[in-house]
């Protein structure tokens, strides 16, 4: 080797090395408005579990060709600060995003981010929608359609046939769901249900879901109008939090805290008599306790009605193809795809028109003992009041949260927990 | 015209050539090393330190210069304390009973055994797992309802124990799960060590009668120092960056309210490094400002633990050397 070649080879190796770090952040944010006609394209949707989208994506490939469809699932808290990360990057994100109502205002505070649906037409879906669930969507000015909805969270409660037998309790679900007008008739419940001493079962799984149950019962919630976080000085907030706690201190849940794999293992087990049941857990349910078919059975909720989650689906501005993108929105969300979604997988439609539709009405499930579900989510989403919902909604709910698990795990007394919740939430900006 | 001069030319421009090549070929050589490091271990350091001063978040385009105001919060932040001393106590639970294990695993393996091979293979296997496999497995192990461990904890009229619920039952959850990780490793490492000191040694050792323990403590120990030091340190600092098992170890116990950088609903498992992530990436402010004052102060008492420790291993006396 030459000395030549010799400086070269290193030095060569080094200015490769240095331009290979250099190169990887060239993401544009520059999109063509339309692709050619017949070109393959890639959209990919970015969602946080199972939305029963696959046979949707089958049927839509049938009639647009060119278009292929990935489907990218992560965990619930990851998918919805991964997004915030991606677009403040401006890079990664998917054409696709589904957010859930305790982000959406989140998301649609920053409405420079997303691509506004309207220019592609997406507005005349207004009137398919709940009013309610359509205003979630817009800008915070009103001038943007930024999301569109999927589905509803009404509010209904599930129990177990086998266990509630076997506690002496009434079975049959208008018989339940008399048991349990109020949250204080359904701790009552609770404690006859424990009284009856049921191996292995307690009477419902955690206080965590109930809790956002009960919050969202409430006219106001964590947030006022004006986007003040008022966990404070609302006292619906804080009787949800007895309640909750009463709960705990009553020995009546498994301290299985909801989504967590301990939880999964109980649906198997049967650790739990009830558990707050959201349109979409119907779906979650189904998919844990396979061996249980015919011992859930679903009655109303206590505490009137209410709305728990439900999601919208976005355009992260990012997006090469965003008209592509709108179209399968339009798509995944219409009349006749949310109804075959809620058959499916439980979560249930936001287009106010398929309440009254028989094939909804009069919809049953074998799994939950042919309870007519279509009916009691019908009737849930009718009575629902919308709850007005802030930017940092997730953040306070994950220091309640933590709140709630300090006494469950026997750290804190309630008010303990209470002072630190509300000193975690101070600093929540 | 001669051709002597352009001759001389050409002799003196291989002499320049010959110095330069002597003299830069071999920074060149390590260039590459060095452009990696300023590019991803030097810069971040650097500019981490810069953001630290600032009132920084993902979200806003404006970053407010704050002085020192983020590290004077930390210090006042009792969830920064509780995390130190988090780390802490997972650190010294797990590479304390770790090294020891260490050694006496190459201690017994220090010698003619056969299979040696395959026992030496099979010391390094748990290491080449990956962490996330480890944690589900290990938080199933030590499940509340239905875990082997307090399963067998039954037989002896142990009542069923919330491990990730207490902060010392959850820490040594932890530690169990790191030692299982890294003791075969560390025990490659001083059986390497080991096999480097002379044979003699021993054999004097036998010829004055010193039993096999004692052989350990005052023939081996102090010959592989070093590599205890270097072991040491190396543990130490891994100890101090624990993240992945915390966190994991949150989501397949299903504690902490709806996130799992927490560790635990009362912070019980939360280490520095899950703290920094907590406050970088877990929330929807995405407090980079604050994040990267915590990184430092990391930083620091990572310098200063293992400081310590390299003082005191280096320190501690034994036999004969």
């Amino acid at each position: 080797m030459t000395p030549r070649i010799r400086l070269a080879v290193p030095l060569l190796a080094a200015a490769l090395l240095s331009s290979a770090c250099g190169g990887g952040g060239g993401g544009s944010a520059a999109a063509p408005a339309s692709a050619q006609p017949g070109e393959k394209i890639k959209l990919t949707v970015g969602l946080f579990g199972d939305f029963g989208f696959k046979p949707l994506y089958e049927e839509y490939k049938k009639t647009h060709p060119n278009i292929e469809i990935v489907e990218n699932v992560t965990q619930f808290n990851d998918h919805h600060n991964n997004l915030v990360k991606r677009l403040a990057t401006n890079a990664g994100a998917g054409d696709v995003e589904a957010v859930e109502v305790g982000y959406i205002s989140t998301f649609t505070a920053q409405p420079n981010k997303f691509v506004d649906l309207k220019q592609f037409g997406l507005d005349k879906r207004q009137s398919d929608y709940l009013d309610w669930k359509w205003q979630q969507g817009l800008s915070k000015d009103g001038g943007q359609v930024l999301g569109l909805g999927t589905d509803v969270g009404g509010l209904a409660m599930c129990y177990r046939k086998d266990l509630f037998k076997k506690a002496g309790l009434p079975t049959d679900r208008a018989e339940v769901a008399a048991l349990w007008p109020t949250w204080e008739q359904y701790i009552e419940t609770g404690k006859k249900f424990a009284a009856a001493d049921v191996a292995g079962a307690k009477f419902t799984d955690s206080p965590g879901e109930i809790f956002r149950a009960m919050v969202n019962q409430a006219p106001t919630g964590l947030y006022d109008a004006q986007d003040t976080i008022i966990v404070e000085s609302n006292p619906d907030v804080k009787k949800a939090w007895d309640l909750s706690n009463q709960l705990t201190q009553e020995g009546l849940t498994a301290k299985l805290a909801a989504f967590s794999p301990p939880w999964n293992t109980g649906f198997a087990k049967g650790s739990f008599a009830t558990i707050i049941c959201p349109a979409w857990m119907t779906g979650f349910i189904q998919e844990q306790a396979k061996d249980a078919t015919g011992k859930w059975d679903i009655a109303t909720v206590p505490g009137g009605s209410g709305n728990s989650g439900g999601s919208h689906l976005m355009v992260p501005k990012q997006s090469k193809h965003p008209k592509e993108a709108a179209e399968l929105i339009d798509f995944l969300t219409s009349k006749d795809n949310q109804a075959k979604v809620f058959k499916e997988e439980g979560t249930f439609p936001s287009i106010p028109a398929l309440y009254d539709d028989p094939s909804i009405q009069n919809f049953t499930k074998p799994f939950f003992g042919d309870a007519p579900i279509g009916k009691i989510y019908s009737d849930a989403a009718k009575a629902l009041k919308p709850q007005h919902l802030g930017p940092k909604e997730a953040d306070v709910r994950v220091a309640i949260g933590n709140g709630l698990g300090r006494v469950e795990q026997g750290k804190q007394t309630p008010d303990e927990a209470w002072t630190q919740v509300l000193e975690d939430v101070k600093k929540i900006r | 015209m001669s051709t002597y001069p352009l001759a001389a030319t050409r002799r003196r421009r291989r002499s320049v050539r010959h110095t330069l090549d002597m003299r830069v070929s071999p920074y060149a050589y390590v260039a590459p090393f060095f452009l990696l490091f300023c590019a991803f271990g030097l810069f971040p350091l650097i500019y981490t330190a810069w953001v630290s001063l600032h009132e920084w978040t993902l979200l806003s385009d404006t970053q407010e210069f704050v002085g020192l105001g983020n590290y004077s919060t930390l210090l006042a932040d009792g969830y920064f304390w509780n995390a130190t001393f988090n780390t802490l106590s997972i650190g010294v639970l797990s590479t304390a009973p770790q090294l020891l294990l260490a050694i006496w695993l190459a201690h017994l393996l220090n010698r003619r055994l056969r299979l040696q091979t395959l026992f030496r293979i099979s010391l390094l296997l748990p290491n080449v797992t990956s962490v996330v496999a480890v944690v589900v497995i290990f938080s199933q192990l030590f499940g509340r309802d239905f875990g082997l461990i307090n399963w067998m904890l039954s037989w002896f009229g142990v009542g069923s124990i919330d491990w990730a619920a207490g902060t010392a039952t959850s820490h040594v959850a932890l530690s169990v799960m790191i030692m299982w990780r890294w003791t075969g490793y560390n025990a490659l490492i001083f059986l390497a060590a080991m096999q480097a000191v002379p044979r003699e040694l021993y054999e004097a050792a036998t010829l004055d009668g010193a039993s096999n323990f004692r052989q350990l403590r005052s023939v081996t120990l102090p010959m592989i120092r070093p590599t205890i030091i270097f072991v040491v340190i190396v543990s130490t600092i891994g100890a101090m960056q624990i993240i992945a098992e915390p966190m994991l170890f949150a989501q397949s116990t299903g504690s902490g309210g709806g996130t799992f950088a927490t560790g635990g609903p009362d912070r019980q498992f939360q280490t520095l490094a899950l703290y920094v992530y907590e406050q970088a990436f877990a929330n929807s402010t995405f407090d980079f400002g604050y994040a990267s004052a915590a990184s430092w102060l990391m930083f620091l008492a990572v310098v200063i633990v293992s400081g310590v420790n390299f003082l005191i291993t280096r320190r501690a006396k034994g036999g004969i050397v």
